[in-house]
């Protein structure tokens, strides 16, 4: 399986990019208050197929990431700078309506809540139907029973029936596959998951990654998931970006990030992890908080909260350096392979 | 900007600045219960008003994954099983039923005609001027000896189409105006925001004289205008509010996300969801209508045509019988606050099950 994986990664990383976003920074102003750099030269490529985790705590600038790059965040009181380059063109120069014409057709989103993501008032049938109505052209008679077909896709049993149905009358699983339709209907190249199981229980959000996990490998779709969990990122992620106070701080390839985290916040993140065959070993969480930051101007943000600072850290600004097909953002990495599960095991204990 | 909802002089001393700002803020309350439960409480930022979008901690979901409230829907289903055990809204909802039945039926429940003089001849303009109580007449009759009981039912029926309409009025109007503003947003709102800020600053009353006064001819429909024209602004903050807490929702931003156009997000997506506060408002406003429209026809600014039985216009008769025969005032006066009452009841109660924060 290693091989494979590691084929089809090779073979990936040749094809040019879908999506390639530079140094995206995002900044927030509100009166009488200080701006504020919620992302901060951001930059990542997600390649078409390929599934990219963007991973990190609750604040870290995720949800951010992806508003900016729907250009979905408010009108006013940010500034967003930098590119988004899907397929040659610039997002963030598109006209208003020019990027209305691209979501949901171009890149589709999936969001936490999938109870208050859907309309209330509105049949869930009609709200696949609308999607399809935009982009495809069809009318609400022909747009139904496609709409059928695409909750039976994703795994809604009884689909004709419940196309009458009111988001209220699902349960939350179900819902979240309804959202994942309605995602998914226009065949979407690029589909951007923020932490599409969150809201979920566990057994739920195992069959709603399973099922994430087969319309990427049989649509063809490219998929960025974002999440605080490095478990969901285990069995689905072919990259991982991890992020920090608003930037990367390391980047790689899901197996060997796993098997060798260089950044002390990956190394806690992973540490932090439950896992199936340390029964008994106590969890260590990462200190402190993300309130314990400092500004990235001249330290690391992490470095009060590091489990290994060197004086350096409160002084000079770490520089993200790329070596081996990964990047890093530290002055002093951690160096002894961390002694974990290998991430074929991971992937088993934790995703599944 | 006029968007945020807090007075900005908390303790105005002007009494009409003061007046304004009580009158807006509870406009603005009401508005907020059409965001969800969690926008409304949750979300300490930032009123319906703001820009701020809540981030996703701020999302109650319980520890088994069950989120407790559910909206739309449901909410208004949690909201009638909570109503059903309310004595204060079933007495609001018996006195309306009552009052509508006795309006639609008044010509076949009424004993009488109600424009006949049956008892003229009992009239003594010096001696006797209203005939009493007598058999066939349980009420008596009034200055022109037409019977008093058949005047009030039938006299329903007027106050329920000039509140009706006038209320339907005001309803449509809000609902253009506040949708330009709360959809549109710019200087569209701004325009439209002054405009309503400035028609709530004087008192309605005022405001519904002054309209009917201009009117060359007074005639029902220029009451029905008055009283519609002071519903305007309250109906269009009301809705304006309430569209911009449907702007900050989840369930609008994931339909801007799938590249929905802007007439179907705010016809679809935003406006029956904000609907809410406005049926709220809209049973509570016609309680004000028919006072509105008893006092307008008190001063004679109603129907010329005296012969059509009117509430307020039977009320501003019989002033000049108050001391020796004042149940001729009374029958009127204790119908119109009844029926006003009924109607604030009703809204008031749906209003307080609706609101997450005086629930439980
Ligand atoms: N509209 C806004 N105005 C001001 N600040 C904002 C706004 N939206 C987000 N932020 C700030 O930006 C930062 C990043 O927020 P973001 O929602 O991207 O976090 P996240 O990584 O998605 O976290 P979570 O795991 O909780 O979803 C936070 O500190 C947040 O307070
Ligand atoms: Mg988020």
């Amino acid at each position: 399986m290693t091989t494979t994986t590691t084929e089809r990664r090779a073979a990936v990383r040749e094809t040019a990019p879908l999506l390639s976003v530079r140094d995206l920074t995002v900044t927030f102003q509100r009166h009488g208050e200080e701006p504020f750099r919620a992302v901060d030269g951001v930059s990542f490529d997600v390649r078409p197929g390929e599934t990219v985790g963007l991973v990190g705590e609750s604040g870290c600038g995720k949800s951010v990431t992806s508003l900016a790059i729907m250009r979905l965040l408010p009108k006013r009181g940010n500034k967003v700078t930098g590119t988004v380059n899907f397929e040659g063109t610039d997002l963030l120069s598109l006209s208003d309506a020019k990027m209305r014409d691209r979501r949901g057709r171009d890149i589709a989103m999936v969001f936490q809540d999938p109870l208050s993501s859907l309309n209330p008032v509105v049949p869930l049938g009609v709200q696949v139907a609308e999607v399809l109505e935009r982009h495809r052209g069809m009318s609400r008679k022909a747009a139904m029973p496609v709409a059928a077909e695409l909750l039976k896709r994703v795994g809604i049993p009884d689909p004709v029936r419940r196309l009458r149905d009111y988001p209220h009358q699902l349960s939350g699983g179900m819902r979240q596959r309804a959202l994942i339709a309605i995602a998914v209907a226009c065949a979407p190249r690029l589909l951007i998951a923020d932490e599409p199981t969150t809201a979920l229980d566990v057994t739920i959000q195992a069959q709603i990654l399973a099922l994430l996990k087969e319309l990427v490998e049989d649509t063809g779709t490219a998929l960025i998931m974002i999440t605080h969990d490095l478990g969901v990122v285990a069995g689905l992620c072919d990259e991982v970006n991890v992020l920090y106070g608003g930037r990367i701080v390391e980047r790689g390839d899901r197996h060997p990030l796993f098997r060798d985290p260089r950044h002390p916040y990956t190394n806690g993140l992973l540490a932090s992890i439950p896992r199936l065959d340390a029964a008994g070993e106590r969890l260590t969480p990462i200190p402190g908080s993300v309130a314990d930051n400092l500004p990235w101007d001249h330290a690391c943000a992490f470095a009060p909260r590091c489990s290994q600072p060197i004086e350096i850290c409160t002084q000079v600004t770490p520089q993200l350096e790329v070596a081996d097909g990964r990047a890093l953002r530290c002055h002093n990495p951690v160096t002894s392979g961390w002694s974990g599960p290998s991430a074929g095991q991971t992937e088993g204990d934790v995703a599944r | 900007m006029s968007d945020s909802p807090k007075p900005t002089n908390p303790n105005p001393t002007n009494p009409i600045a003061r007046y304004r700002e009580a009158r807006k803020e509870r406009i603005d309350s009401l508005a907020q219960l059409s965001a969800r439960d969690r926008v409304a409480v949750g979300a300490g930022a930032g009123g319906p008003g703001s820009d701020w979008t809540p981030s996703p901690d701020e999302v109650s979901v319980t520890e088994s994954g069950t989120i407790e409230e559910k909206p739309g829907v449901s909410l208004w289903r949690s909201a009638w099983l909570r109503l059903r055990r309310n004595p204060v809204f079933l007495l609001g909802l018996t006195i309306t039923i009552i009052f509508v039945l006795v309006a639609i039926f008044a010509p076949w429940i009424a004993p009488k005609d109600p424009v006949t003089g049956y008892l003229i001849d009992q009239v003594r303009r010096q001696t006797n001027p209203v005939p009493g109580p007598q058999p066939g007449f349980p009420l008596g009759g009034d200055h022109l000896g037409r019977d008093l009981l058949s005047r009030l039912i039938v006299g329903s029926r007027q106050t329920l189409i000039v509140g009706v309409l006038a209320t339907f009025g005001g309803f449509i109007g809000g609902l253009i105006l506040g949708t330009l503003a709360g959809a549109l947003g710019g200087w569209v709102d701004s325009l439209v925001m002054r405009l309503v800020d400035v028609m709530l600053s004087i008192p309605s009353l005022v405001l519904a004289l002054s309209i009917g006064a201009v009117a060359s001819r007074p005639s029902q429909w220029t009451l029905i205008i008055a009283i519609a024209v002071v519903q305007v602004p309250i109906f269009a903050r009301l809705l304006r509010g309430s569209l911009l807490a449907q702007r900050s929702s989840d369930h609008v931003l994931a339909a801007q996300a799938l590249g929905i156009k802007r007439g179907p997000i705010i016809f679809r997506h935003m406006l029956p969801n904000a609907m809410g506060p406005v049926i709220v408002q809209a049973t509570l406003a016609l309680a004000v209508a028919i006072i509105d429209a008893a006092a307008l026809s008190f001063i004679g600014l109603g129907d010329p045509d005296q012969r059509t039985p009117e509430w307020g216009a039977m009320l501003g008769q019989a002033q000049t019988y108050i001391y020796d025969h004042p149940h001729l005032a009374y029958y009127p006066a204790i119908c119109i606050i009844v029926v006003a009452l009924g109607f604030t009841l009703m809204g008031e109660s749906l209003r307080e099950a609706l609101d997450p924060k005086t629930r439980r």
